[in-house]
């Protein structure tokens, strides 16, 4: 199974990610994938998530395909140029990769090597352009490919971006120039992501709500104050607070609200954070027992 | 204007030190009006130094000069002769370049080039352009997503963006401000029009005479 497969049946698909190592040693990350064995359609490898170094995405999703999982290759614009971008797209795809999430990516000055020089020759909706003309056979300089990818081409939208009109702008630009699925930046709740999911349905794409489970009060609480685009509404930080075990309540919470929005949209994105032995944990709590990988 | 910025006093020292003369060459034009070229900065400048140059038991000759622009030949021409043996530039990089070429002794810039940019206020300055070669101005209500944007995004905001500050928390995200822009000058629809990647190649431009005129691309 795959995550087009999952698409294509038209079933609540699932994904969840898994973050290359700092170093060669890909036995953890390895590790991690098997966990989520048979639980979830496609694995996101992350690209030197949040501008810190590691090992390449497209070495991670070699790893994974080889062991029988279906990678979701992420591509930023942070560190490569188009031509770069592009040799490591033609790179994925022959080694069977199908999956490409196109993101413009952190700034170099918010990662590990802050005086590194940021890229940016492209930005995620040229380079979701640049996809198309790859899949039609042509690089982006018009010249002819001899072998093209045929890829399922994703992007990433942030339904509680403050202010939302841009966002929701870009959103359309980002289906314009060839996304056909969509993962979401983390919501928390459901009212404000099925508003969201109204007036996203009047695009032919598919949707993947992004959920991050949360393990306190204290996490809830950073993350309103760092991380862009999340909301965790008082309600939930109250629950956490004044739960005896906020962990279960979290795996609890992220159930009810998964529950809640599935008939909404297509599936789930599930963030582990650094939390991967909880993602099926948030599964069988939600009952979705059908992903399959193997 | 080219907003320019004075270096640390310690670093301009390590550069003149060991020259037994050295001329202090201000510039009437962008570095005045960046109060860090002028008359008034040449003058502070040369007394820290000989203060500095004291303190260390050190004698440099230093002597005062402000041209009305050191980017243009006709202005430097008085300076090229002198008992001065090296040349501290208040200069934009463009003024140090063109008085290097032009005296004949070591010229050393006593300012940073920070960017093209307008004046915000008493001695406030924003960044404005990065000289692209190919402006898009016109396509986002006259804010430069290449300079104001951290990434140079041609296409909208990215999801870094937090009730309208940037990711990098510095500045207000210039793609909410090119959005609530365009849309209060009833021009939104202008968003939705995809920009192609920038031609690279005007960047690369190191010469351009206007005799031989723009090059049809
Ligand atoms: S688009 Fe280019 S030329 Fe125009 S203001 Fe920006 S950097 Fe300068
Ligand atoms: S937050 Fe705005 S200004 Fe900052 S990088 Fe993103 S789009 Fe550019």
């Amino acid at each position: 199974m795959s995550l087009s497969n999952a698409f294509g049946a038209g079933r609540f698909a699932i994904t969840s990610e898994v973050g290359p190592p700092k170093g060669t040693d890909v036995a953890e990350m390895l590790a991690t994938a098997e966990m989520l064995r048979g639980r979830v359609d496609a694995l996101n490898v992350t690209d030197n998530q949040a501008a810190v170094m590691r090992l390449s995405t497209l070495a991670a999703c070699v790893h994974l395909k080889n062991a029988g999982f279906d990678p979701v290759l992420q591509v930023t614009c942070r560190d490569r140029n188009r031509l770069a971008l592009q040799s490591d797209l033609l790179g994925a795809a022959s080694f069977g990769i199908t999956n490409v999430l196109a993101l413009t990516g952190d700034h170099v000055s918010v990662g590990d090597h802050p005086s590194a020089r940021a890229v940016f020759d492209l930005e995620s909706v040229q380079l979701l352009e640049v996809i198309r003309l790859l899949s039609a056979g042509v690089d982006a300089a018009g010249k002819e490919l001899h072998g093209s990818p045929e890829f399922l081409v994703g992007a990433v939208v942030t339904p509680e971006a403050r202010p939302l009109r841009p966002q929701m702008a870009k959103f359309a630009k980002k289906v314009s120039a060839g996304a056909s699925f969509f993962q979401t930046q983390a919501v928390y709740d459901p009212e404000s992501f099925k508003r969201f999911m109204e007036n996203a349905r009047q695009f032919e794409v598919k949707v993947m709500v992004g959920v991050v489970v949360l393990r306190s009060a204290g996490m809830a609480r950073f993350m309103n104050k760092n991380i862009p685009g999340i909301l965790v509404p008082d309600s939930i930080i109250d629950a956490l607070e004044s739960s005896s075990d906020p962990q279960a309540t979290g795996i609890e919470l992220t159930a009810r609200f998964i529950d809640e929005v599935r008939d909404y949209c297509d599936g789930v994105h599930i963030m582990a954070v650094g939390a991967e032995h909880l993602v099926f944990e948030v599964l069988d709590a939600a009952g979705l027992t059908e992903g399959c990988i193997a | 204007m080219i907003v320019v910025r004075q270096k640390p006093l310690d670093e301009i020292c390590a550069m003149i030190a060991g020259h037994r003369s050295v001329l202090l060459v201000g510039c009437n034009t962008c570095a005045a009006v960046s109060l860090a070229g002028g008359e008034t900065e040449v003058d502070t400048l040369l007394q820290l130094l000989r203060l500095t140059n004291k303190r260390h038991g050190m004698f440099i000759e230093l002597s005062p000069a402000v041209l009305q622009r050191q980017c243009e030949p006709e202005y430097i021409e008085c300076l090229q002769e002198g008992a001065y043996d090296a040349v501290l530039s208040l200069g934009c990089g463009a003024g140090v370049a063109l008085l290097a070429s032009t005296v004949g002794k070591p010229v050393y810039p006593a300012l940073d080039t920070l960017f093209i940019g307008s004046a915000k206020g008493l001695a406030r300055w924003q960044a404005e352009c990065s000289a692209c070669g190919q402006c898009v101005l016109g396509m986002t209500a006259g804010i430069c997503p290449i300079t104001r944007c951290a990434k140079g995004i041609l296409n909208g905001p990215c999801g870094g963006v937090s009730d309208g500050t940037c990711e990098l928390g510095d500045r207000p995200c210039a793609w909410v401000e090119i959005y609530e822009r365009l849309d209060s000058l009833g021009c939104a629809k202008k968003f939705d029009t995809i920009l192609a990647p920038k031609d690279n190649t005007t960047r690369q431009i190191c010469e351009w005479d206007m005799s031989e005129g723009c090059d049809e691309k």
